[in-house]
């Protein structure tokens, strides 16, 4: 590791423009820098209750990136327009422990948009089954806070972020005895929405960006997909457009990916 | 809030007795502010959007200055009375979210290489919300680029679409935003480059194909009006530099 350090003194910004063009040489003859297949995802591995002092917790790694996504849940004050709704709040931290580009302080557009797609997809897909966690209308609910921590950044936070989110759900428990409500409960779940993001490089569509690689593509589309296949959430992100075609296309590749991470590492 | 509709489609017709394709009444004037470089105001249903632009201008701080192209900057902002409920003045979650995507509607478009080390500011602001506010945002600053002449590949036009009774139907109104299925804000080019999409609620592959189809045709529509309402300010002979004539210096030489 401390042989990357005399680099990283070194703009990223710069390391991006030189390798720029040797990636998409790469791309243009249908390879990675890694050698991995465009619609091919990095090792994966989610460690579930890995934080015993949370709720529900998930520990990441997606190659080397890694993150933990902890849930606490707490009775509170339901929202005036859903009084009989549980709240669900997602938050993420890029902290300066995670990379050298990541600074201290309140959540910046990257981490704000980082959360807020999470949440639309477990909120949208109707995943947790918000109306089994009033306790008393108009008085009382669940409060589930998500909050995904991120640990080392080498790029595609945003899908680590996605599973361990979901994860930590699966595996979470209401804190029932906790507040002397009786026997601890698991959160009534009924879909795993899973985000996969897909770059658009050179003409190219790639799943799994890398740091590099992730740097190197402008642009790309959050698209998240449930059990049945339907979608749930959708996101363009970055500084370029994308045609009709590559907006299909993309759709498809992240509805197959979502369908092998589901069933190989969120089936409970 | 109001409550649910039990139907939102009845014999064809929306609740404000609008087909599934047409747009809310829109109303668009060009060059509304005298400070700015650049202005549009905007009503589409019941949103009152305004949009200014000022630049290309130095940029500060100057270590967020880009040495070889502009850096655009895009702010969405709602008044605090422009909704049912008082929001808290200041940038939001939310708000922080839509400038992020608003700005990346435009970068795809606007010729930022000619103004090394600028910034060129888009400033929304919501006076009042109906349903669409990030889309009619889109559309104004659109035309307030326009208007502030900062170069671009083309107008972006701004639409969305949404699901309601199992339907597809373009440009919600505030019951279909909130109780309905899905909502899928989308922003491109005449030519059909996608510049901004965000979706949430519940749609299958192919419910999405076709809304991104309905969403062009909204935006094509979009695309005329903003077209009409630059002509309306610049297209008139009359426009042409008939003004300065009287600082002209010649004419009165042998005074």
């Amino acid at each position: 590791m401390a042989a990357h350090r005399t680099v990283i003194s070194m703009s990223d910004d710069v390391m991006v423009e030189i390798q720029r063009d040797h990636l998409l040489n790469l791309i243009l003859k249908g390879e990675r820098e890694d050698g991995r297949a465009f619609d091919e995802f990095r090792e994966i591995s989610i460690k579930t209750g890995a934080i015993a002092t949370a709720d529900g917790s998930a520990h990441v790694k997606l190659g080397k990136t890694e993150l933990v996504v902890g849930v606490k849940i707490q009775p509170g004050e339901p929202f005036p327009d859903t009084p009989d709704k549980g709240v669900l709040i997602t938050n993420a931290e890029l902290i300066p422990l995670a990379s050298p580009e990541f600074e201290a302080g309140p959540p910046r557009e990257k981490a704000i948009e980082i959360a807020r797609v999470v949440d639309r997809g477990i909120r949208e897909s109707k995943s947790v089954d918000l109306e089994k966690l009033c306790i008393t209308a108009g008085e009382k609910v669940w409060i589930m806070f998500v909050d995904i921590h991120m640990l080392n950044n080498e790029g595609n936070i945003l899908d680590a972020a996605s599973m361990g989110a979901i994860a930590a759900l699966l595996t979470a428990k209401l804190p029932m005895s906790q507040y002397g409500m009786g026997e601890d409960i698991p959160l009534p779940i009924r879909d795993i929405p899973v985000a996969v993001t897909v770059v658009e490089f050179g003409g190219a569509l790639l799943l799994d960006p890398s740091r590099t690689e992730a740097a190197i593509a402008s642009t790309s589309l959050i698209v998240i997909t449930n059990s049945d296949g339907s979608i749930s959430g959708m996101q363009k992100s970055g500084s370029e457009s994308l045609t009709f075609e590559q907006v299909l296309q993309a759709v498809d590749m992240a509805k197959a990916a979502a369908d092998t991470i589901r069933e190989k590492f969120l089936d409970v | 809030m109001s409550e649910k509709p039990e139907h939102f489609i009845i014999d064809g017709k929306r609740l404000d007795g609008r087909s599934v394709d047409e747009l809310r009444p829109i109303k668009i004037e060009v060059g509304t502010l005298g400070r700015a470089d650049g202005s549009c105001y905007l009503e589409w249903g019941n949103n009152k959007v305004l949009a200014a632009v000022y630049g290309p201008r130095e940029l500060h701080p100057r270590h967020r200055q880009n040495m070889t192209r502009s850096v655009v900057q895009f702010r969405y902002n709602m008044a605090s009375f422009s909704v049912d409920e008082r929001i808290r003045p200041g940038p939001s979650r939310r708000s922080i979210e839509i400038s992020k995507v608003s700005r990346e509607a435009f970068e795809p478009v606007v010729f930022t290489k000619f103004y090394p080390k600028t910034a060129i500011d888009v400033f929304v602001e919501v006076l009042q919300a109906g349903a669409g506010t990030r889309t009619a945002g889109i559309n104004a600053a659109s035309l307030a680029l326009a208007d502030a002449g900062i170069p671009m590949r083309g107008l972006v036009s701004a639409c969305a679409v949404g699901k309601v009774d199992g339907e597809l139907v373009i440009d919600l109104m505030k019951e279909e935003d909130n109780y309905g299925d899905a909502d899928v804000p989308v922003a491109m080019t005449a030519d059909g480059q996608i510049t901004l999409l965000q979706m949430d609620g519940h749609l299958t592959i192919d419910e999405f194909h076709e809304a991104l189809k309905l969403a062009k045709t909204g935006c094509d529509r979009m695309y005329e009006l903003q077209r009409q309402a630059l002509i309306e300010k610049y297209g008139k002979e009359s426009m042409i530099d008939t003004e300065d004539d009287g600082g002209a210096p010649d004419g009165d030489i042998d005074e």
